[in-house]
Parts: structure tokens; sequence; C-alpha cells
């Protein structure tokens, strides 16, 4: 074992580079988010609460403030679209990882390498390919069309779905892998066990693997449910600009529309959503183990 | 029909979720292998099979543009590799080996920061970081941002090594009075290898895929590959996107493969053998 002092030392750059350049980047967008935005797109004195207001109200001409929905729809349909795709790769991830989990150690190297490769390849570039399958021109209208299905293509790009599609897509992998890892920690003995008393499949889930699986399932909708809410690229791509999301509204304050103290104030906004979310997992997955 | 193992029954066997996986494996590939098709199509009309052509890749190839893009892309990804590999290697021999000490949760929760925070998040803080400093110092900027979220990627499977190889060699060759910085070089080092290689392949393929931070963070005249595409895909489908985008999607397959050979749990001689691919996030660490 290392001496207290060389493992502090060894762990001072992690600690520094990440320290320096993204917790005090977060602190001090924590501050421009209660500063006011100057004409220049930066950020000036004084200190005020008015980019979290901007968020529910619109100011009027004679300074009283009225409630605009707008921002609230773009907050309400990304929580959503998050909540949805982390529902949807919970549904389709389970079976994966519980199919990985009965094969022979070969086959289960196999599938996971399988099912890992999507991750490490670029999100622009896989959210890039729905759009040849999906656009008017795209290969799933083309097929229909030739086999006479329908004369004129369908709308299947630009729309939520299109979205959904999308962050489902890109984050299934995400899902599958901590499941998959809980279930290999199983005891397979219960299910033997379970199998000796005459249990059903459905009751052997729901009693027995559903609860010792819970864990995994936390991390995955954890792992799942922060980046969807965050993300950019498939709402940019594929829901072409129509559904704005909070990442682009994000994004613009930062291009286009320069106003830095609400693009800073959204951007705590998301980072506490995800601590909440961070949070209930883990008082979640803390009350599994105990009860 | 089952085979008579275990007394008859085997709950391992689930015909119809091999089915449901086959599909999501589909699912997960096919819309890849429409590109790869597509990239070959030398029709300028993407959609309309026109016979099969490099002709797209070697426009691409010859694109002054992209070849500056491409640069400075492996140039961040190399360098960006280097750095984050050599801290990560660091605090993980701190974590597994270290003694524990307060603030020990609260430092892996921020190493493992990069992995939780949304990228949207990320990307603009480092934005405002950058320019209220006033750093703009071209690629540095580019390589620091890059550095950060490498860490963490960098520094699971180094982890995930030294968990699997144990401390009894290191302690064997303490016992004999090693220095800690001989034991290091002679012991730890070289077992460590496969870990490091495969932390810095992931690093290089986190950099290399990155298109959000890069977006935001890099000025004019440093474009990353996939900025530079993601502005080529605005314009449109086109066939020269379909073959860079193959390009890309070729690298970081091989790349993931790479690590998968690599990582392989492979015992190591007086220490239990990795159970799990270091691969598959391990999540405890996460959350």
């Amino acid at each position: 074992m290392l001496k207290l002092r060389s493992t502090l030392l060894l762990l001072l750059p992690a600690v520094g580079v990440i320290g320096v350049f993204m917790a005090i980047p977060m602190l001090i967008t924590l501050v421009f988010s209660f500063m006011t935005a100057n004409t220049y797109g930066g950020v000036t004195m004084p200190l005020c609460v008015d980019a979290y207001v901007q968020m529910l109200f619109d100011q009027n001409f004679d300074g009283t403030l009225s409630f605009v929905p707008d921002y609230v729809i773009i907050m309400v349909r990304s929580v959503y679209l998050a909540l949805a795709t982390t529902v949807l790769t919970l549904l389709l991830g389970f079976p994966i990882a519980w199919y990985i989990f009965c094969q022979s150690p070969a086959r289960r190297m196999l599938l996971l390498t399988l099912v890992t490769i999507p991750f490490w390849i670029n999100t622009l570039i896989r959210t890039y390919c729905w759009i040849l399958l999906l656009r008017d021109q795209g290969l799933v209208n083309d097929v229909l069309e030739y086999l006479r299905v329908i004369d004129h293509p369908l709308p299947l790009l630009y729309n939520q779905s299109a979205i959904l599609l999308g962050l489902v897509y890109t984050f299934l992998p995400f899902m599958v892998l901590p499941i998959y890892a809980t279930l290999e920690r199983l005891d397979t003995r219960i299910i033997e066990a379970a199998y000796d008393l005459y249990v059903t499949r459905w009751r052997l889930f729901r009693r027995v693997i559903w609860p010792l699986s819970r864990p995994g399932v936390g991390a995955g909708a954890v792992l799942v449910f922060a980046p969807a809410l965050g993300a950019f690229l498939q709402p940019d791509m594929l829901g072409g600009g129509k559904q704005l999301l909070i990442g682009s509204l994000i994004e613009m304050q930062f291009t286009a529309s320069r106003d830095w103290p609400f693009g800073s104030a959204l951007a705590i906004v998301v980072t506490l959503a995800v601590v909440i979310a961070l949070i209930l997992q883990g008082r979640r997955s803390n009350s599994g183990v105990k009860a | 029909m089952s085979k008579p193992t275990e007394g008859g029954f085997n709950w391992r066997h689930a015909p119809e979720f091999g089915f449901f996986t086959t599909l999501m494996v589909l699912f997960l590939y096919a819309p890849l292998a429409v590109l790869v098709v597509y990239s070959f199509n030398a029709n300028r009309l993407v959609t309309i099979w026109g016979g099969f052509s490099l002709r797209w890749f070697a426009k691409v190839v010859q694109n002054g543009d992209i070849q500056a893009a491409a640069v400075t892309s492996l140039i961040v990804a190399a360098a960006a590799t280097l750095c984050s590999v050599t801290i990560a290697v660091a605090a993980a021999l701190a974590l597994a080996r270290g003694r524990l000490f307060v603030g020990r949760g609260a430092a892996t929760g921020l190493i493992m920061m990069p992995l939780v925070v949304p990228e949207i998040v990320v990307a603009t803080t480092t934005l405002i970081f950058f320019s209220t400093l006033g750093m703009t110092i071209g690629l540095l900027n580019l390589i620091i941002a890059h550095t950060v979220f490498c860490i963490p990627f960098a520094m699971l499977p180094i982890q995930a090594r030294l968990q699997a190889m144990g401390a009894t060699n290191e302690d064997a060759a303490r016992d004999l009075y090693g220095s800690e910085w001989r034991i290091f070089r002679r012991i730890t080092l070289p077992l460590l290898m496969p870990g490091i290689v495969a932390g810095g392949i992931l690093a290089f393929v986190s950099s290399l895929d990155d298109f959000l931070i890069s977006f935001m963070v890099s000025g004019a005249g440093n474009t990353t590959l996939p900025v530079y595409v993601y502005g080529m895909m605005r314009m449109g489908v086109t066939p020269e996107v379909n073959a860079i985008s193959t390009i890309l999607l070729v690298i970081s397959t091989l790349l993931a493969f790479c690590v998968f050979i690599f990582s392989r749990p492979t015992a190591v001689s007086g220490a239990p053998a990795a159970k799990r691919p270091s691969l598959s996030l391990s999540t405890q660490e996460i959350t």
C-alpha cells in the first residue's frame, strides 16, 4: 500500500485538471446565471435573477410580468422525451441483458461486444444514419413506395417520434450494460431454488430477478436519462429545429441569441435535474439493498 | 426438448429472448449497414443505386478542408490521450493501492463527473470559462477540454486491470526492499500495460468522436473532423457525407475491437483473473 503522501500526490493531477477545467467553470456558470446580459454577448453587473424569471415570465412595457409558457413547454418536452427514452430502453434492454446472462461465457463476450461497439461509434454518424432511412427519399419510404403500400412519402423525419427513436437508438447500450453487470453477480442458485418450488416464469421475474436487478436498472436509468435530457444532436438533426429541446435552447443562447445569463441558468437547471435524478437513484438502490 | 441437464430443466434456455435480442442487434447495426452500402454508391443521387464505386472516398480524401480537419482531430486526440492516460494511471494507482483518507469519495466523484454531467453543460461551461479568462490559445483549448472528459474513460480499464492483477507481486517486491519507483517501473507498469493500452484507445476514440464540446469550444480555424462533417450534413444528404461518415465509422469500430482484444481478461499469475470485461461501463464507479 502506498503512503498517504504519495496517494494524495498521485490523485492531484486528476483532481486538479477536472477541478480547474470542469468544477470551477460550473461555478462560474452558476455566478453568470445571476448576472445581466450585456449587449456584446457577455455578462455584466448587477446581480439579478432575471435569467430564471425569464424562463417563466415575460416583462411587459409597464414593467409587470406575464406568464409565458414557451420555455416551460420546451422543458416539459425535454423531460418527457428523456423519461420516455429511459422507459423504452429499459423495456428493450432488460430482455437483451437477461438473454446475454443466460449464455455461455464465450457467447456472452461476443454479444457484449456487439452491444458495446455502437457505443464507441460517433453519435453524429449514428444519428445521420436515421436521416438516410427516414427522410422523404429515404430507404423506408422508397421500399414502401416500391411495394405500393403508399403513394406519397410518409413524413417520418422531423417530428417528435423521430427524436425519440434517435434517443433510444443512441442510449440502448447504456441500459443493457449496467443491467447485465448486476445480473452477472446474481447467485444463480436462487433461481434454481425458486424453480424447485414450482415458481412460474412471471413470478420468478417479479419476485426474484427484478428486485435483485434493481441497482443495475437504477444505474442504467441515470446513464440514459442524464444525457438524454441534455441531448443536442438527435433533436437538432431528427427534429429539424421544429421541436426545440433544452439542449438546443442552451446551445442557441451561446451562438445565435448571445444571452449568456439565460444560457447559464438553463445549464444550471439541467445540471440540477441530473443531480436530483442521481440522488433519487442512490436512495432507491440503497433502500433496495436494505429490503 | 430441453437437454437433460441439472435435473431435466434449464432456466437458461430462452429462445424467445434470443429472437428478440437478434432483432435488437439488427436494430443497432442495420442503419449503419445502410450508410456503408450507400457510401459505395456511384450515383450522385444517394438512394438510387448506380453501381459500386470508390469515387466518393477518393473525393473526400482529396478535399483539403477535410484533410485539415482530420489533422486537427488527430493532433487533439493524440495529445488528449497522452495527457489523460498519464493522469488516469496516477489516479487509478492512488485509488486502488493508496491509503484511505477523508475525501476519497469526493475525489472519485469529481473524477467521474465528466461521465454524468450532460455534454451540453460541459460544452457551455467550458466555453464560458475559456472566454471569461480570455484563453484563446487555439488548439490548446481543445486539448484541455478533451483531456478533461477523456480522464474517466481512460481510467476505467486501468482501474479494472489494477483490481484484477492484485497487489501480491508489488507487495513481494516491497518485502525485498524495492523502491516505490522501481516497483512501479519493473512490476506495476508492465503488468498494467493491457489496461493502459485499452484506456488509451478508449480516450482516443472518445476524443475523436466528440462533437458537441469541440463544436462549442473550437475557435475559427480549428475545426475538428466531426464538427466539419456536421457542417456538411447540415447542407443535406450527399455521397461525400456518406463516404466520410463510413471512414469515421470504420476507424471507431476497429479501435473498439482493439480495446476488446487488449482488455480481454487474461490470468495474471498470483492474482484472481478478471471476472468482468472491463469495457462494460462499470456503473458502480460512476454512481
